[in-house]
């Protein structure tokens, strides 16, 4: 019974006395006219569901049904408690949640099976002609005037209504013939953020690994994926839940808005402030989160990595050397890299940093003993005399006989030293670093104004010799770095806390920034003062605003490093809070073995999507950024003369990127080839590859061999919202209509690893389709268009990293019209293909090519870092270049397979960041409750023939979700690591979330080794509190934090340390216009005013990505269609008024938006908000004749060489954890009022 | 002394973060049906900003709402009975359509129903809801959202227009919040006394405004008498219809859709008892400084026991007493006096009111602090407000600062003394007597301002 008195109210008679003195009119019951309000509130029942992919909320709702018929929702309130002294979950929503149930019955929604009017009247031709639908299909894709005429009607209407039969045929066809001509690795999925309906996500994701296709990861191509994570920590992402923000107490929200993108987790932060917590808002504009602010730090767009490095210098100088603060020192030595020492290596009459010191260097010249196998990965530290030694935890320690119990943050009572000062007979040395920030001189060439503002200074260092190599320790290079300067060391340092001139003064950042001195300082006072009084509790919310930068790595690891100089990640209330995208599959184990099938085969072709679409929409055509263009001065001749693009071929060949297609064959004729051959498949491809017999396909992606020819969306919505240059991909991927405006690379720079093609390939993709509940820029340019049920109308789980729950979706109302659930879909593919197969693939073997793993021992395949020209390296599968997999697939069982659960998690287990699990007892349990196939090749497994048994399959072999597990994974950790972790999980032992009990209620997970929090004892889940706590090496080369990263590429690029590299320089690097210049252009015949502005996409307050930007809704609250946000100095400069039309145009396209002029908008930058799609109040462009683009009209891929890095270390490969970024908060558009007569 | 029992809310602006959930949830449920497209019971606006509908704060253009006559009687700004049945078939001060917003729709068919060979991408374009003609959008329930068109919009907010204070509207300067917005449910409603049908009420046991459907002629009068314009015309029935509290769910136990999905938690609803016989007294002092004042007075102790047993003796029942006694809202309003009624000069006794969002500007107070890392000066110096004390008390305190500063100082004197004892030091009782409070005052302030969970709220 509850306590509430509203609640208590419901028996109060109503009764009265009818009271009217004049003015007033009192009635007492019964009042008839009130009957009209009470049958409005009446419904048949109330159904928990929850929203899907798009949105990272996961919050559980109430949804109201009455006559069978969905009304409307509200969220639930029943979350389990989460302390006394906590504010509670409850409620859990926002108001696009509130509008979702709009969709279920919208004029928008997708009712039935569509395929574009000329597809569909071939097929039914070709269908007429051929028996058989594989051949009928080949009839018209292979006939260039037919699959010319049916592409180039893309995105122009004509969506014939089709039966599911009918469509179903089609589509199984193109995926047979695709994988029988092309190769399996040319038909793609693409579905994104997989925890927000893991059912759904993996329905699909599990048929194309069955087939060997392309599965295509999003967090990096969103640019979501903060690359400074598995830079710094070795791991994806991993962050405090929201509720955590309630134990910090110093909150700094740096470049993110969680009114507008957690607006369910807001009131945390919030309610913190009633405890006493300042909080800081750094923000260019006054944000919906500045609202809240004690304090507003005005920045520059994308300058935040000068602010976080001032703030540093700040922090080093006042709490580390004017006064060692103890906490933070002790915090540094045990779980950063600040203590291990660096070689130095001679340059220029000077000294560079170099490589971490290692044990096998020590060995080489007798200055230690046996370290073990792998003594290239042990690095070293030293003591007070000098004497250098290995500690345990590094990597060395990891996958090897001789780390087995030692690899763990145990100092064993030694106690190394942080500074190389606090060494007697110590030397100096000047070391060069770079700096990025300068002016080009007025007098450099043209050519060298390309090469970038990059200089090299001299700032000195304590060293001392160790094995007859000069050292320092990464501490000693961080403070010289942050302009920290110390009695007696050479070198150039700040002349003065107000020297501008020198890296690191607030006084340089000032000018950079706009943000003051004073308030720079102030705030790292702040922060680390109250780090220091609260033993670690500041922390730093961090978001979309810093993250989507080209250069969002360096600009994170600023931020990362204030946290770790104070002794705050592994840390409840403190550390990093990046919230972008979060995609925490918490039952992660589980869901890859339902997801990627590897309970039948491993393993599964994911690939880098930023490189997926640069390649298959040919930006690469247009791009010819040089890699010297953003390299060190320092940088070695490995950069010379190349694009970007080139760095993308290098890090595909050598193994440290996937590639997917691979090789300009089809990979199950290679296995046929080897066979032919008489040789073994690696050694069969290495012949052919130096033969020159066998091509890498990303070289030569105008290559008909080399298209990708089906692509299936499903839970996503590409070309409306992550397509960076939306314009190529209908130019060059889909062969329609398109407003690309820039030309193509001229010979001087071209890739010079790629094979240039006159022509530019145009309409690749043969088959092109989108599964979905509503109408979407990319089901309007698909081929066939299938119906997807809404969220609440399947079975499905949900979860997240801002909140500990697992949450469900339910059946509120079965699909209505022809809607089909995703589940259901692939379901029927996965049938329809393989009764196809019989004829056509049998059972045939396809070479994977897969590239070196993270958190396996492949991170060992680089030894240093040290990468040597490609060009005299040999080809080593699995070292040199990526391991080449044969799997057997029998294409006939696709079905029988997709259905039940496969014999590999019982007989070589199930891993997660190198814990194995074996769910024994596991498979008993799901054959039990599941029931288990009888005949066929799945004869005896589990089955998972429904929604609800695949969820209860992701449950059950998860550590997050089965206590049973968490505990079995720990102990096995003891092992490795040799600490203790049983006590984290032996309260859940008995634990099992099951799929009935999430229906109940939201059911809080169990504290597993698949992740680095506790909520053990009720704790709020905080990233690395198990490292901090119990002494587990972080997953990166030294065990620790990294301030410092020593990979060749990395010193190329100078990004050793933590530096700041200012947004890139688009005016110099493609010739656009510079920011603030004012031009003169025509809107038809008459002449305007432009300027050219920093364009910007953050997130929308009225949508999530493309969803609900078309709810009726969320319009009406708020402008109605696309708008732009400009100053009032801006839209001055062109003469608009608030609400007029605008166009905004660069090289990659036009953008036609309503300008909203507002005060709370910097001066030189506009805001077009992300996933502006283009279905809804579009008009013509003036400037094109065509429709007005979506927001990334005007953004193109730009990749940074350094996200390629793989094979060593924590810069390894893993699937959505390493990869080139789509990021877009770099481009420059001009505007300017358009004719404000508009046509659609 | 005729003691009676109003439902009534408190929203407290600090912790708004203009989401508008609660305007979606209500709309949903309550008002997404023919004739009331335009409608929203419940609505956000961003202040500074012109509202909804567009500048319903400027009386002397809508008159809405109580004048003081000089005989010290209240009568309706807009006019006696006579002055109405003039002007029942025009009136001068409703509000037009496009005062609200003119309600629109799209024609999404076209994404679907497209023909084959089209010259281009197919687009759904803006339609209107009432005429079904296509349409420019320039207006919308919440069009200067987040400051969007501030020159040319928010530059016209009544409300800055009423300040002595000169505003600047420039980037640094900058200052913004919420205002979410219900009926206001009062205790001397003018639209109950605007109706010339008798068509409205208050319900005797909870004071719930209501319009009577089956009596509502649609003569409007109640439309332009709200000075919060929040009772609309619902142009398909032809009948008026407004907030309801959401009775049918009060009346089983639920709280409001508005505050049941209030996701920043901000919705504190409760019955505050008052005494019905001094409803005309307070809403007719002379000053409009001493409207709040007035207004607390009539509220009555449910703790004083004294009251309670004269409750007993009129009826009412026990749980009833105990439930004004749990009230968050009493709390708010009485005990620590930091909630106030929004437009008190209006003098229609409102009943849903706001604790006032609290925006030092650090960068101003440090400059004239000499240590500005003291969390005591930084959160105690309200002189620097980057949201002027001025435009707060023109919403809340018919232009009186003094109660406005009051109640954010208060708030931050809890955030300094919570701050203590989140590092694990003992409480400084000096600041909390510093506004006059005790410390345990502030841990029961911050618990119910942080803490306070579903059952505690409602």
């Amino acid at each position: 019974m509850s306590t509430s008195p509203i609640l208590k109210l419901g028996t109060f008679l109503r009764r009265g006395e009818a009271s009217d003195d004049l003015r007033q009119m009192f009635l007492k019951s019964p009042r008839a006219g009130e009957a009209f309000y009470r049958d409005r509130w009446s419904h048949d029942k109330v159904v928990r569901s929850t929203h899907g992919v798009n949105c990272t909320g996961s919050c559980s709702w109430k949804v109201y049904v009455k006559d069978g018929i969905i009304t409307w929702e509200e969220q639930q309130t029943d979350y389990p408690s989460i302390g006394a002294d906590m504010p509670e979950y409850e409620p859990r929503g926002c108001p696009r949640g509130a509008a979702f149930s709009w969709y279920t019955y919208s004029p928008t929604r997708v009712r039935y099976p569509y395929v574009r009017a000329q597809l569909i009247n071939l097929w039914r031709g070709a269908k007429a002609d051929f028996d058989d639908p594989v051949d009928a299909w080949q009839s018209i894709v292979e006939d260039p005037e037919k699959a010319r005429s049916y592409k180039e009607q893309r995105g122009r209407g004509g969506l014939v209504r089709c039966s599911w039969n009918e469509v179903n045929e089609l589509v199984a066809a193109a995926h047979v013939y695709t994988v029988k001509r092309y190769g399996p690795d040319r038909t793609a999925g693409f579905t994104v953020i997989p925890a927000m309906s893991q059912v759904s996500y993996g329905a699909g994701t599990r048929f194309y690994s069955m087939i060997g296709g392309t599965i295509l990861s999003f967090y990096d191509w969103y640019a979501d994926l903060p690359m400074a994570s598995p830079q710094v920590f070795g791991d994806q992402t991993d962050v405090p839940e929201s509720a955590d923000w309630y134990n910090s107490s110093y909150l700094m929200m740096w470049g993110s808005n969680p009114p507008v993108t957690r607006t369910p987790d807001a009131h945390f932060m919030t309610e913190v402030r009633y405890k006493g917590t300042k909080v800081v808002s750094v923000s260019p504009d006054f944000s919906d989160a500045t609202k809240f602010a004690d304090e507003w730090l005005r920045v520059h767009p994308g300058t935040d990595g000068a602010l976080g490095l001032a703030m540093g210098h700040v922090i080093l100088r006042d709490f580390h050397v004017k006064k060692r603060t103890p906490y933070f020192f002790d915090y540094m030595k045990k779980y950063t890299d600040s203590a291990f020492l660096i070689e130095l290596t001679e340059r220029d009459g000077a000294l560079m940093p170099h490589k971490f010191l290692t044990a096998a260097d020590l060995q080489e010249v007798g200055a230690w003993g046996d370290a073990g196998d792998q003594p290239a990965f042990k690095t070293v530290m030293i003591d007070a005399l000098g004497q250098p030694f290995v500690p345990n935890g590094s990597l060395g320690d990891r996958f090897t006989e001789s780390g087995l119990g030692h690899w763990n943050l145990d100092l064993q009572g030694r106690d190394p030293l942080m500074t190389l000062q606090d060494l007697a007979g110590h030397g100096t040395a000047k070391v060069l670093l770079t700096r990025f920030d300068t002016e080009i001189s007025a007098n450099a060439s043209e050519g060298e104004k390309h090469l970038g503002s990059a200089e090299v200074y001299r700032r000195g260092v304590p060293t001392t010799q160790i094995a007859g190599r000069t050292v320092t320790t990464v501490y000693d290079l961080m403070l010289a770095q942050y302009g920290v300067g110390r009695e007696g060391l050479p070198g150039s340092w700040p002349e003065g806390e107000d020297d501008e001139t020198a890296v690191g003064t607030p006084a340089w950042a000032a000018a950079i920034t706009g943000v003051n001195v004073e308030a720079i300082e102030r705030v790292a006072c702040e922060f680390a003062q109250n780090a220091d009084e609260s033993r670690g509790r500041s922390m730093i919310i961090m978001g979309a605003g810093t993250n989507h930068y080209f250069h969002s790595d360096t600009i994170y690891r600023t931020m990362l490093a204030l946290t770790m100089m104070c002794g705050c990640q592994g840390k409840n209330g403190g550390g990093w809070a990046h919230y972008v995208g979060q995609e925490k599959v918490r039952p992660i184990t589980g869901f890859a073995q339902y997801a990627f099938a590897l309970d039948w085969q491993r393993p599964t072709r994911q690939m880098i999507t930023t490189a997926y679409w640069y390649l298959a929409t040919d930006q690469w055509r247009y791009d010819g950024l040089p890699v010297e263009a953003l390299a060190s001065p320092l940088a070695g001749e490995s950069m010379k003369g190349r694009t970007t693009a080139d760095t993308l071929v290098e890090a595909s060949k050598r193994g440290w990127m996937p590639s997917y297609p691979t090789f300009n064959r089809n990979p199950l004729d290679i296995a046929d080839g080897a066979e032919e051959a008489g040789m073994e498949v690696p050694q069969y491809v290495v012949d052919q590859l130096k033969k020159g017999d066998l091509e890498w396909a990303c070289t030569d992606p105008d290559n008909p061999e080399n298209f990708p020819r089906v692509i299936f969306n499903w839970r996503t919505n590409v070309l409306g919202s992550s397509a960076k240059g939306a314009e190529y991909f209908y130019k060059h991927l889909l062969g329609s209509g398109h407003s690309v405006r820039g030309a193509e690379n001229g010979p001087e720079n071209r890739p010079t690893s790629m094979v240039w093609r006159e022509e530019a390939a145009r309409g690749k993709v043969d088959l092109f389709m989108t599964a979905d509940f509503r109408m979407t820029s990319t089901t309007l340019h698909s081929d066939v268009v299938l119906p997807a049920a809404t969220w609440y109308e399947k079975f499905d789980i949900s979860t997240t990293d801002m909140h500990p729950f697992v949450n469900s979706f339910n059946v509120a109302i079965d699909p209505p019209w022809q809607a089909r659930t995703d589940y259901e879909i692939f379901q029927t593919l996965a049938k329809d293909f393989s009764e196809m197969a019989v004829k056509h693939l049998g059972t045939r073997k396809d070479v994977v090519a897969a590239p070196l793993s993270h958190d396996t021992p492949d991170a060992l395949a680089m030894p240093r870092g040290s990468v040597d020209p490609y060009e005299s390296t040999d080809m080593i599968p699995g070292v040199t270049m990526p391991k080449l997999i044969t799997i057997e697939r029998d294409y006939t069982k696709v079905f029988e397979k997709w259905n039940a659960i496969g014999p590999l998690p019982e007989k070589v287990g199930m891993t997660t960041k190198g814990v194995t699990f074996r769910p024994d007892k596991e498979m008993e349990l799901l054959r039990s409750r599941n029931g288990v196939a009888r005949s066929g090749i799945a004869k005896g497994r589990p089955l998972i023939d429904t929604d609800r048994k695949a969820a209860d399959m992701i449950l059950t072999l998860a550590g997050a979700t089965n206590g049973r597990l968490a505990l079995q994974g720990f102990k096995e950790m003891e092992k490795r690591v040799g600490k203790e972790f049983a006590s984290l999980a032996e309260e859940n032992e008995s634990t099992l979330i099951t799929f009935a009990k999430t229906r109940e209620a939201p059911i809080p997970v169990v504290t597993s080794p698949e992740w680095s929090g506790s909520e053990t004892g009720g704790r709020r889940y905080s990233a690395f509190v198990i490292n901090v706590e119990h002494e587990k090496p972080w997953h990166t080369l030294t065990g620790r934090q990294h301030f410092f990263l020593d990979h060749d590429w990395m010193t190329d690029l100078g990004e050793n340390l933590p530096t700041y590299k200012p947004p890139l320089d688009l005016h110099r690097l493609y010739g656009d216009a510079k920011i603030g210049e004012q031009t003169t252009g025509y809107a038809g015949d008459e002449q305007v005013a432009e300027v050219a502005v920093r364009y910007l996409t953050p997130h929308n307050k009225w949508s999530i990505h493309s969803e609900y930007q078309d709810n009726l809704y969320m319009l009406s609250l708020g402008r109605g269609g696309p708008a732009m946000w400009m100053s009032i100095e801006d839209a001055a400069k062109i003469g608009v008024k608030d609400n007029e039309w605008v166009e905004a145009y660069n090289r990659n396209g036009v953008v036609v938006a309503r300008a909203v002029v507002s005060h709370r908008m910097p001066e030189g930058t506009v805001y077009l908000h992300h996933a502006t799609e283009r279905t809804v109040d579009v008009p013509k462009a003036e400037l094109t004749g065509r429709r007005g683009g979506i927001h990334n009209a005007l953004t193109r891929v730009l990749m940074k060489p350094t996200h390629l890095i793989g094979g060593y270390a924590q810069q390894a490969y893993a699937f959505n954890y390493v990869g080139p970024t789509g990021n877009q908060r770099d481009e420059v558009t001009v505007i300017r009022r358009r004719s404000q007569e508009v046509e659609y | 002394m005729r003691i009676m029992a109003q439902m009534s809310m408190v929203m407290n602006l600090d912790k708004c973060i203009g989401c508008h959930t609660c305007s979606v949830t209500c709309k949903q449920v309550w008002t997404n049906r023919e004739g009331m497209e335009y409608v929203w019971f419940n609505n956000v606006e961003t202040r500074p900003g012109l509202g909804y509908p567009k500048t319903y704060e400027d009386q002397e253009k809508w008159k809405g709402g109580w004048e003081l006559k000089r005989n010290g009687k209240l009568k309706l700004k807009a006019g006696g009975r006579a002055k109405k049945l003039l002007n029942i078939f025009y009136n001068p001060d409703m509000p037009g359509i496009r005062d609200y917003y003119e309600p629109w729709t799209y024609d999404y068919d076209m994404l679907l129903n497209a023909p084959a060979n089209s010259a281009h991408v197919p687009v759904a374009r803006p339609k209107s809801l009432l005429t079904g003609e296509d349409m420019q959008i320039s207006w919308s329930a919440n069009w200067d959202d987040d400051l969007g068109g501030s020159h040319e919009i928010a530059a016209k907010d009544p409300i800055l227009a009423k300040m002595n204070e000169e505003v600047q509207l420039e980037y640094e300067k900058t200052f913004m919040f919420y205002l979410p917005r219900i009926c206001e449910h009062c205790l001397n409603p003018s639209c109950v006394a605007s109706c010339p049908s008798g068509a409205m009420y208050k319900r005797v046991e909870d004071g719930i405004v209501l319009v009577d459907q089956d009596k509502c002629r649609g003569w409007r009068m109640c439309v332009s008498g709200c000075p919060y314009k929040k009772v609309y015309f619902n142009h398909k029935s032809g009948k008026a219809e407004k907030c309801t509290m959401c009775f049918p769910r009060i009346e089983v136990g639920l709280p409001t859709v508005c505050s049941e999905t209030c996701v920043g938690r901000l919705r504190y609803l409760g019955i505050v008892l008052y005494d019905a016989d001094r409803v005309t007294e307070a809403a007719s002092v002379e000053n409009e400084h001493d409207l709040l004042h007035a207004q607390r007075a009539a509220f009555l102790d449910p703790f004083d026991p004294q009251i309670v047993a004269e409750a007993e003796r009129q009826g009412m029942p026990h749980d009833w007493i105990l439930a004004a006694q749990k009230s968050p809202v009493w709390q708010l309003i009485s005990r620590y006096e930091v909630a106030l009624p929004l437009h008190p000069e209006y003098r229609t006794l409102p009943m849903v009111w706001y604790v006032p969002p609290l925006t030092p500007i650090v960068d101003e107070v440090s400059k004239t602090t000499s240590d500005p890392e003291d969390f005591r000066i930084l959160f105690t110096a309200l002189s620097k407000m980057r949201t002027p004390l001025e435009y707060l008390a023109e919403l809340f305190t018919a232009g009186d600062t003094k109660p406005v500063e009051k109640s954010l100082r208060r708030l931050a004197a809890m955030r300094s003394y919570m701050r203590d004892i989140n590092l694990g030091r003992d409480g400084d009782e000096e600041i909390a007597a510093a506004v006059g409070m005790t410390g345990e005052d502030m841990e029961d302030m911050y618990r119910l301002m942080a803490i306070a969970d579903y059952d505690e709220r409602y």
